[in-house]
């Protein structure tokens, strides 16, 4: 299978390929015309991309009435108060559980999912291939059919509405993606490096941390992106695991619950500068990551896919 | 292989293996036996009432509204999305100035690249946000105060785009392929770029126009991105859950009136609102039945002759 990151390997005749210039006038009136149309389109797809987002961001400075009033209203008061009151108003609590649920469930998830695929991608034993397709098919379910028994699972662990929980729960069901891409990567790698590791007397474990892993490091990038968007995003498993269980229970809704929890309080007390404010910081570091790693982010999400 | 292999193979799949299986494995399998029972989950006592759920489901007109409503988004979703990002892939690979009087991408493709997909990386729940922000009901509201200005709505009467039952499914369409477009558009746009140039040029010496290189060489050579997009689209269409639940009205959405219920709305409404734990693995059971069927199907339908270059 080849290597995950379609970027690296060198496109097919990517070059610019040198040839006489086709002269015909109206062949060149086509490309013309075509040139100026589709830039009208795709100019107007990005600026259906951008304004929301910026109207968005813009409203965060508005007041309530501003806000009621029109929708096209100029901000008047650029004061960033807002963002101090909506990071007061839950989405610093949110951030932070989201925090650190990832910070947990991210390497956790790496470790096992590449544990498990190495082992599965390299080893034969009896049942190699049953496992690895008891971890694939898990893929192919909708998370639907287990919320309810996974609700009870979890209570009866006393995991409701703890981190602890939440991690343990994203990790197993980051597992089929991982698995599956792993495989394939570790796969890819020459055998040669392994046995001159085990040669020198490295043990499997050994092997495995220290030459294996640091060799899989493309893989790993792409699927930790992959892991972290996911799992930051996610919002069906807490909206079931991280409800308060009692009145004295703290709220340890995440991100994307906070969020919705903001909106939804909007019916109660109208404070929708709040809600958009918060939105933004919630959006921001997302657009940093984005824009950081932009290339890693396309390739990761798009190999997902076709696999 | 050797014994101590044995025990490293051991080790290393021990905890994976058992997490996936407490976390995913059974419960998956524990909702096939919770939905023939009555449980309504505040106690362990539940008795079992064979298949009472699942004909109570065909009797339950919520629910299968709710799945006609999942149908029209799986037809509507998956066609919408996948032609404006196949649109959009060729013409930022191929609707450029034919300068080499080959095919070329337009200037700055790179760029609307990474505007395009960046609705990809934002979570749902802030779109939700975004756009229950874009289609609010007064003039305050950024799609109703864009028709006040053009014109075409009345500013003392706006559209209650979320409230209208005749609308409110497009709008969520909306949503979704706004999100969506970008990605597919990237993942088209990698396939088509895998196509060797000469193809395309033997074709334009042939005197092949753009309209015919795009219908005889890049959609076939395409064809199996497609159908994984079209895979995809379909499973995202059967979810529907964020938006649906927190975008429109009820307790888990789906209004107005039912208007824009999904499976998975009814579902967690009966699960975590009424209680109602085994009616509600029953609904869990449908959705698995039909996602997996509609998987079928559209791998079948989609199948072409594999073209190899």
């Amino acid at each position: 299978m080849s290597a995950p990151i379609k970027e690296t390997a060198p496109a097919p005749a990517e070059g610019p390929v040198h040839r006489p210039p086709v002269r015909s006038g109206e062949r060149r009136g086509e490309g013309v015309a075509l040139n100026a149309f589709s830039h009208g389109f795709l100019a107007l797809w990005a600026l259906m991309i951008v304004l929301p987002l910026l109207w968005l961001v813009l409203s965060s400075f508005k007041t309530d009435a501003q806000i009621a009033g029109s929708a096209f209203g100029w901000p008047q008061n650029w004061s960033f108060d807002v963002f101090t009151r909506a990071w007061q108003k839950g989405i610093g609590d949110y951030f932070l559980n989201t925090v650190v649920v990832l910070a947990f469930s991210v390497p956790l998830t790496m470790l096992f999912g590449s544990m498990a695929a190495y082992v599965l991608a390299r080893y034969r034993f009896w049942g190699n291939r049953l496992l690895y397709y008891f971890f694939v098919a898990g893929a192919m379910f909708p998370v639907f059919l287990a919320l309810v028994p996974l609700f009870f699972m979890v209570k009866r662990l006393d995991m409701l509405n703890t981190y602890q929980g939440l991690i343990l729960v994203y990790v197993a069901y980051s597992m089929p993606f991982t698995v599956f891409f792993m495989h394939a990567f570790f796969r890819t790698l020459p055998t040669a490096v392994f046995e001159a590791a085990i040669l020198d007397g490295a043990s499997h474990t050994r092997t495995f941390f220290q030459v294996m892993l640091p060799m899989a490091k493309p893989g790993l990038i792409s699927v930790g992106i992959f892991n972290t968007l996911g799992q930051w995003n996610q919002f069906i498993l807490p909206t079931v695991l991280m409800q308060p269980q009692t009145g004295d229970d703290p709220e340890r809704y995440v991100l994307t619950q906070g969020l919705i929890q903001l909106q939804q309080q909007q019916g109660y007390a109208s404070d929708l500068p709040v809600l958009f404010a918060g939105v933004t910081i919630a959006m921001i570091p997302m657009l940093v990551v984005y824009l950081s790693f932009q290339r890693q982010v396309q390739a990761g999400l798009t190999s997902a896919t076709l696999k | 292989m050797r014994k101590g292999q044995y025990r490293f193979v051991a080790g290393f799949l021990f905890v994976p293996v058992a997490l996936y299986l407490i976390f995913v494995i059974w419960p998956y399998i524990q909702t096939f036996g919770y939905s023939l029972t009555d449980w309504k989950g505040q106690s362990q006592t539940f008795d079992f009432v064979g298949l009472d759920n699942y004909k109570a489901l065909l009797q339950d007109d919520i629910f299968m509204g709710a799945i006609w409503h999942n149908i029209l988004f799986l037809v509507f979703i998956p066609v919408i999305t996948i032609l404006l990002a196949l649109f959009f892939a060729f013409m930022l690979n191929a609707g450029g100035r034919s300068r080499a009087g080959g095919v070329s991408g337009v200037a700055g493709s790179k760029f609307y690249k990474v505007v395009y997909f960046f609705p990809q990386v934002l979570s749902l729940a802030i779109l939700a946000v975004l756009f229950g922000a874009v289609y609010r009901s007064d003039s305050g509201g950024m799609l109703n105060g864009f028709l006040v200005q053009l014109g075409l709505v009345d500013a003392n009467d706006p559209v209650v785009w979320l409230n209208e039952p005749d609308f409110v499914l497009w709008a969520l369409i909306v949503v979704v392929v706004w999100h969506g477009v970008g990605f597919y558009l990237v993942l088209f746009s990698a396939a088509m770029q895998s196509i060797p140039r000469d193809i395309y040029e033997a074709a334009l010496i042939d005197g092949a126009g753009r309209a015919q290189s795009f219908f005889r060489i890049t959609l076939p050579l395409l064809w199996d991105s497609v159908q994984t997009a079209w895979v995809y689209l379909g499973i995202a269409a059967m979810d529907m859950f964020i938006l649906v639940s927190t975008m429109t009205s009820g307790e888990f959405g789906g209004g107005p009136d039912h208007a824009s219920e999904v499976m998975s709305t009814v579902m967690m409404r009966n699960f975590l609102y009424y209680g109602k734990s085994g009616y509600a693995c029953a609904m869990g059971v449908v959705m698995l039945l039909l996602t997996l069927i509609l998987s079928v199907v559209m791998l079948r339908a989609t199948r072409r002759e594999r073209v190899e270059f």
